[in-house]
C-alpha cells in the first residue's frame, strides 16, 4: 500500500479548485455572449441600421476584457495536470490527452484567430467577412466546451477504456464511446445552455441598470428584447438538460446524487428536498443516529423519485444503502467492493511480479483475467476501492454538496422568472416605469454567476473522493512534490488572482459607466 | 488509412507533428520579444502604442500554439507530460505566472481606471518576453542534457533533487548546466532578432525603422555565439542511444552527430535553417531598403527548419528524447512514453486538420495585415491597445 501525504492532497485540491473556479468566472460569459454578438451583428447587416452596429461593438468591448482574463485562467489548468496530477495524467493520459489536443486544434485556434478579425477587422474586411468571423469565433469557443467536457464527461463516467496491465494505465479503446458518452453529452448542453443564461442575464442587467439611471434608453431596451428571448429559451433548456444531468448522476453516480439531496436512508417513492438546512455536521456509523435529519425541510413527494428514474415507486439509494449495502435492492457494500479491489490489485502485483522472474505461465495465465470480460465487471471495475481502508471514506463531503445543488436549483428558478416578467413588460411597453423589476434584474447577476460556481462544486465535489469514477481515488492521482511547493504556487495564484479580478472588474464598471457612446474600442 | 501503419511510424509520425509545434513556437516568440523591446524602439507614446498594438495582434497566436504543443504532446506522449511537468514543477509554474500576466496585459495597459497603470502592465509583458523566451530554450535544451529523474514499476515519476528544475539551469557545476543556458539565451536573443525584422514589415514608421535595424544587429551577435556554442557542444557531447533491440539505454559518444549523419534530411534541414537565419539578418542589416520588409520570412522559416531539425535530432534514430541523466534507464523515448496505438491512429486522424488550421491562420494573418500599421489607425476608431 502507498503512503499518502494528505496535505498534499489538500493542497493540490484546493490550487486545483482555485484555478478552476477562477477560471470559470470568465468561461461562461464568453461561451454566450459571442452568441449575443453573433446575433446582433447579423441583425445589423440585415437591417443595416447603425444602432446594431454600436450595440454590437459595445458588448463586444465588455467580452474583449472578459476574454483576456479567460484565456489567462485556462492555461494554467491545463498544465496543471502535468504539474499537480501527474500521476493522473499518465494513468489517463492515453484517453484524457486526446480530447484536449483535438480542443486546442480544433477549438482554440477557431477562436483565437477569428477574435482578430472581429477586434480589428471592422475597416480591413468585408461585413460579410466579419460576420461570418463573429459566428466562427462563437462556435470556437463552444467547440472548446465540448471537448473539455468530453474528458471531464469521462473522469466522472468513465467508458471506452481497456486496462493495459503491462504499462498499469488506461488505454482508449472506442474513442465514439469516449465523445458520445451520455454523460460528456449533456453535460456538454447543460454547460453551454447556463453559460448563455449567464450572458443574457449580464446583458439585462447592465442594459437594466441603464435604464434606471436613465440613459442610453435605445441601446439597452434593444439588447434587453433580444437577450431576453435568448434566455428565455435557454432557461428552459438549462432546466430540462439540469434534469438529464441528474438522471445521469443517479445512474453512473449514485453516492453523488444521494449527497445533493442529502438521502441518508433510500426509498421507493423518494421525496425532493425543494429547501433545507441540515442539522449540524452528519457523521456515519453503524447505526446512524439522527443527526442526518435536516432541521428545516419542504420536500415535494415522489419528486426524487420521478427526477432520478422517471418513476414514482423507482428506489432511490442513500448514502446508508451506499456503504452498507442493501439486499434487497441488490446494491454491493463498500467493504464488499474494497475486497473485490484488493483481489484485483493483488492480480496485478502477482502478474508484474511474475514477469519480472521470468515466469511465463503464471504471467500469461493472469495477463488473460485482464480480458476476462466477467472479471473486469465483477472485479476490476471496482480497483479504486483497494486505495481504502475504511468505507466511510468514500463519502463526499455532504453539505456542501446539498447546499451547492439547492443554490444552484433555487436561482434557476429566480432567473427563469426575471426573463419572464422582462419580456411581459417589454411586450406591454411598460419596462421603464417598473424600477422593481430593474432591480431584481440587476440582483440575478450576482445570482448567476453563484449558480454555475455552485454547478461546479455539485458536480466535482459530489464526486470526492474519486478524480476517475471507481478507478482512480484523488490521493492517487497527485504529483510526487513537497507540499511546501504547492502552497507556495497556491499563495501565488491567490494573490495574481486577486489583483487581476479587481483590475477587471474596474476596468469593465468604467467601461459601463462610460457607455456604448463614449466606451470602448 | 492510418490503421495501415505500424506502431512505431505512428510514434514518428506524432513527434514530428510534436516537433513541428515547437518549432512554430518559436518562431512564434517574436512577440515575446517584442515585449522587451517596447521601450528600446519606441520613445514617444505613439510609437510604443504601435509597437505594442502590431506584436498584440499576434500574441493570441503565440499563446495558443503554447496550448496546443501542451494537449498535443499530452495525448502523444502522456509519460513524458507527468514526468516534465510534474518533476520540473518550478521551470514550468514560473513559465505559466508569466504567460498569465501577459495574457491580460494587453487588453487592460490602456483601458481607464485599470488598477495597476500602464507601466505595470507593460512590466508584465516585459517579465513574460524574459521568462518565456529563456525558460523555454533552457528547457529544450534538456532534450539532449538530460534531467535527474527516475520512474517506478508503476510509471510514476519522481525528481531526484529538490530544485524542481531550476538546477537545470542554475547549478554550475555540471558543464551541462551550460549548454543548457546558451540554447535559452539563444531564443532569448533570436527572438529580439526577429521581432525587430517583424516591426520592420509590419510598422510604417521611419524612426521605428532605423531603431530596429540597429537593435536586431545588436542582438543577432549574441544569438549566433550562443547558438553556435550550444550547438557545438550538442554535437560533441555523449548522447542518450537506445539499443532497439535490448531496450537498454546507453551513454554513446558523438550520438547526436552521429544522428545527423545517419538521418541525412534533417541534417539538411538544419544546415538549411541555420543558414536562411543568418542570411535574413545579414540581408535586412546590409541592404536595408530592399529587403527590411522580407526579412522576417526568410528568418521566421530558418527558425521554424532549425528547431524542428534539432528536435527530430533528439528523438529519433532511437535516442532518448528526455533523457534521465540519474537513473539511465527511466529515459523517455518515443517508444516507451507515447500512446497507445488506438489513440494515436485516432489522433492522425485529427491532425488531417492541421493544414485547413494552417490555411486559415495564413488567410486571417494576411487580411489584417494587408495594410501596415501606422499612427492614423492608432487614432482611428478600431479596437486598440
Ligand atoms: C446558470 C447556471 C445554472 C443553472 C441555473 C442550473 N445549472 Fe446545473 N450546472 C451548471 C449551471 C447551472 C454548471 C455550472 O454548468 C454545471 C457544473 C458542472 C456541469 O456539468 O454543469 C451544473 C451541474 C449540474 C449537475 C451535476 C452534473 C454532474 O455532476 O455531472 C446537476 C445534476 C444539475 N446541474 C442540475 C440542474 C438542475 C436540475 C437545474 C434546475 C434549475 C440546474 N442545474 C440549473
Ligand atoms: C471550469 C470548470 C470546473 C470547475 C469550476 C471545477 C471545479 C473543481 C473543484 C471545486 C475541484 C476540487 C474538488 C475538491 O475539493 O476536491 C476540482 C477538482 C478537480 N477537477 Fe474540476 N472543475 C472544473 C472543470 C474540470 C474539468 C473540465 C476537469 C477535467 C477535464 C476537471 C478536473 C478536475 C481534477 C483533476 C480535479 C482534482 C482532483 C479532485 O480534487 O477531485 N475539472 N474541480
Ligand atoms: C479544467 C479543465 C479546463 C482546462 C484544462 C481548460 C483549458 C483552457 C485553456 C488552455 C484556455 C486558453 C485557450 C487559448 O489559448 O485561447 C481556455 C480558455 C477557455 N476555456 Fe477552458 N479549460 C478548462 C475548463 C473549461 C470548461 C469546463 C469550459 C467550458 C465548458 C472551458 C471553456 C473555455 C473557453 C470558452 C475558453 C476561451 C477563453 C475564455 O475563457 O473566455 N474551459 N481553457
Amino acid at each position: 500500500m502507498e503512503h499518502f501525504d494528505l496535505s498534499l492532497i489538500d493542497w493540490s485540491r484546493a490550487q486545483f479548485a482555485l484555478t478552476a473556479l477562477y477560471h470559470w468566472l470568465f468561461v461562461p460569459l464568453t461561451l454566450g455572449i459571442t452568441f449575443f454578438l453573433a446575433i446582433t451583428e447579423t441583425i445589423y447587416v440585415k437591417t443595416g441600421k447603425p444602432e446594431w452596429k454600436k450595440i454590437t461593438k459595445f458588448w463586444m468591448t465588455l467580452f474583449g476584457i472578459n476574454f483576456a482574463i479567460g484565456v489567462a485562467t485556462g492555461i494554467i489548468l491545463e498544465f496543471q495536470f502535468g504539474t499537480n496530477w501527474s500521476n493522473y495524467s499518465w494513468f489517463v493520459g492515453d484517453i484524457f490527452g486526446a480530447p484536449l489536443a483535438i480542443e486546442g486544434i480544433m477549438a482554440f485556434f477557431m477562436e483565437s484567430v477569428f477574435i482578430a478579425i472581429m477586434f480589428f477587422g471592422w475597416d480591413k474586411v468585408s461585413k460579410g467577412f466579419h460576420l461570418t468571423a463573429t459566428w466562427l469565433t462563437a462556435i470556437g469557443s463552444n467547440l472548446s466546451a465540448l471537448w473539455i467536457l468530453v474528458a471531464n464527461g469521462w473522469m466522472q463516467n468513465p467508458v471506452g477504456m481497456v486496462f493495459n496491465p503491462e504499462k498499469a494505465r488506461m488505454e482508449m479503446h472506442d474513442f465514439w464511446a469516449v465523445l458520445f458518452n451520455p454523460n460528456a453529452i449533456n453535460k456538454f448542453l447543460h454547460v453551454i445552455y447556463s453559460s448563455y443564461i449567464l450572458a443574457a442575464i449580464f446583458v439585462v442587467g447592465i442594459s437594466a441598470w441603464y435604464l434606471l439611471r436613465k440613459r442610453d434608453i435605445v441601446v439597452a431596451k434593444k439588447s434587453i428584447l433580444v437577450a431576453s428571448i435568448f434566455g428565455l429559451i435557454f432557461s428552459i433548456l438549462t432546466i430540462t438538460t439540469g434534469d438529464e444531468s441528474a438522471r445521469q448522476v443517479a445512474k453512473s453516480q449514485p453516492m453523488k446524487l444521494a449527497a445533493m439531496e442529502g438521502l441518508y436512508y433510500g426509498s421507493t417513492h423518494a421525496p425532493l428536498v425543494a429547501i433545507g438546512v441540515m442539522n449540524g455536521k452528519p457523521t456515519m456509523g453503524e447505526k446512524p443516529s439522527t443527526d442526518f435529519n435536516m432541521n428545516l425541510k419542504f420536500e415535494i413527494p415522489n419528486l426524487l423519485s420521478i427526477l432520478a428514474f422517471h418513476q414514482s415507486d423507482a428506489f432511490v439509494p442513500g448514502v446508508h444503502d451506499l456503504v452498507h449495502g442493501n439486499k434487497e435492492q441488490g446494491i454491493i457494500s463498500y467493504q464488499e467492493k474494497i475486497d473485490r479491489g484488493n483481489i484485483a490489485r493483488k492480480v496485478l502485483v502477482d502478474y508484474k511480479a511474475a514477469k519480472d522472474i521470468g515466469d511465463k505461465e503464471t504471467t500469461k495465465a493472469l495477463l488473460a483475467k485482464f480480458n476476462d470480460k466477467d472479471w473486469i465487471a465483477n472485479y476490476f471495475r471496482y480497483f479504486g476501492y483497494s486505495y481504502f481502508k475504511d468505507p466511510h471514506d468514500i463519502i463526499p463531503d455532504i453539505s456542501t454538496t446539498f447546499y451547492s445543488f439547492h443554490l444552484m436549483v433555487l436561482a434557476g428558478g429566480y432567473i427563469l422568472l426575471v426573463f419572464i416578467i422582462l419580456l411581459f413588460l417589454v411586450y406591454k411597453n411598460q419596462l421603464e416605469n417598473r424600477k422593481w423589476i430593474l432591480w431584481f434584474t440587476i440582483l440575478a447577476m450576482p445570482l448567476a454567476y453563484l449558480a454555475q460556481e455552485s454547478g461546479w462544486i455539485v458536480a466535482e465535489m459530489g464526486r470526492q473522493p474519486w478524480v476517475i469514477q471507481d478507478l482512480m481515488p484523488t490521493m492517487a492521482a497527485v504529483s510526487n512534490i513537497n507540499t511546501a511547493s504547492v502552497q507556495i504556487t497556491f499563495g501565488l495564484f491567490f494573490i495574481v488572482f486577486a489583483a487581476l479580478l479587481i483590475a477587471e472588474i474596474k476596468i469593465m464598471i468604467t467601461q459601463i459607466k462610460l457607455g456604448p457612446n463614449k466606451g470602448g474600442n | 488509412m492510418f490503421e495501415s501503419f505500424d506502431y512505431s511510424t505512428l510514434q514518428h509520425y506524432w513527434f514530428a507533428i510534436d516537433a513541428l509545434l515547437a518549432a512554430f513556437l518559436v518562431f512564434l516568440l517574436f512577440v515575446q520579444g517584442g515585449q522587451m523591446l517596447i521601450y528600446k524602439i519606441g520613445k514617444t507614446e505613439m510609437e510604443q502604442s504601435m509597437i505594442v498594438n502590431t506584436i498584440g495582434r499576434k500574441w493570441e497566436l503565440t499563446f495558443t500554439v503554447l496550448v496546443t504543443f501542451g494537449g498535443a504532446f499530452f495525448a502523444s506522449f502522456p509519460l513524458f507530460y507527468s514526468t516534465s511537468f510534474g518533476g520540473a514543477y518550478w521551470v514550468w509554474m514560473i513559465i505559466l505566472f508569466s504567460f498569465i500576466l501577459q495574457a491580460v496585459s494587453y487588453e487592460f495597459r490602456s483601458k481607464p481606471n485599470n488598477f495597476l497603470g500602464k507601466k505595470t502592465y507593460d512590466t508584465f509583458l516585459f517579465i513574460n518576453g524574459l521568462i518565456a523566451t529563456l525558460f523555454l530554450g533552457t528547457a529544450v535544451a534538456t532534450f539532449f542534457t538530460g534531467s535527474p529523474f527516475h520512474l517506478n514499476g508503476m510509471n510514476h515519476s519522481f525528481w531526484d533533487n529538490s530544485y524542481r528544475g531550476l538546477g537545470l539551469a542554475l547549478n554550475f557545476t555540471r558543464y551541462d548546466t551550460y549548454i543548457n543556458l546558451s540554447l535559452g539565451l539563444a531564443v532569448f536573443f533570436l527572438s529580439r532578432v526577429l521581432a525587430n525584422m517583424y516591426f520592420l514589415n509590419s510598422i510604417d514608421d521611419n524612426n521605428i525603422g532605423k531603431r530596429a535595424r540597429i537593435s536586431m544587429m545588436k542582438n543577432a551577435i549574441p544569438f549566433v555565439f550562443f547558438f553556435l556554442f550550444f550547438l557545438i557542444n550538442v554535437l560533441l557531447i555523449k548522447g542518450y542511444a537506445l539499443n532497439p533491440t535490448t531496450k537498454v539505454i546507453s551513454l554513446e559518444s558523438f550520438k547526436y552527430w552521429h544522428n545527423l549523419v545517419d538521418m541525412p534530411i534533417v541534417f539538411i534541414l538544419l544546415v538549411l535553417g541555420v543558414l536562411m537565419v543568418l542570411m535574413s539578418i545579414a540581408r535586412v542589416y546590409f541592404k536595408f531598403d530592399k529587403c527590411k520588409e522580407r526579412g522576417i520570412w526568410l528568418g521566421g522559416i530558418g527558425t521554424i527548419l532549425v528547431v524542428f531539425s534539432l528536435v527530430l535530432m533528439a528523438g529519433f534514430n532511437d535516442t532518448a528524447f528526455y533523457p534521465s541523466y540519474t537513473n539511465l534507464q527511466s529515459s523517455l523515448t518515443i517508444y516507451n512514453s507515447s500512446s497507445s496505438e488506438y489513440t494515436l491512429v485516432a489522433m492522425s486522424y485529427v491532425s488531417i486538420m492541421i493544414p485547413f488550421v494552417l490555411a486559415y491562420v495564413w488567410y486571417v494573418w494576411k487580411s489584417i495585415n494587408n495594410k501596415k500599421i501606422d499612427a492614423d489607425e492608432m487614432n482611428g476608431g478600431t479596437h486598440a491597445y
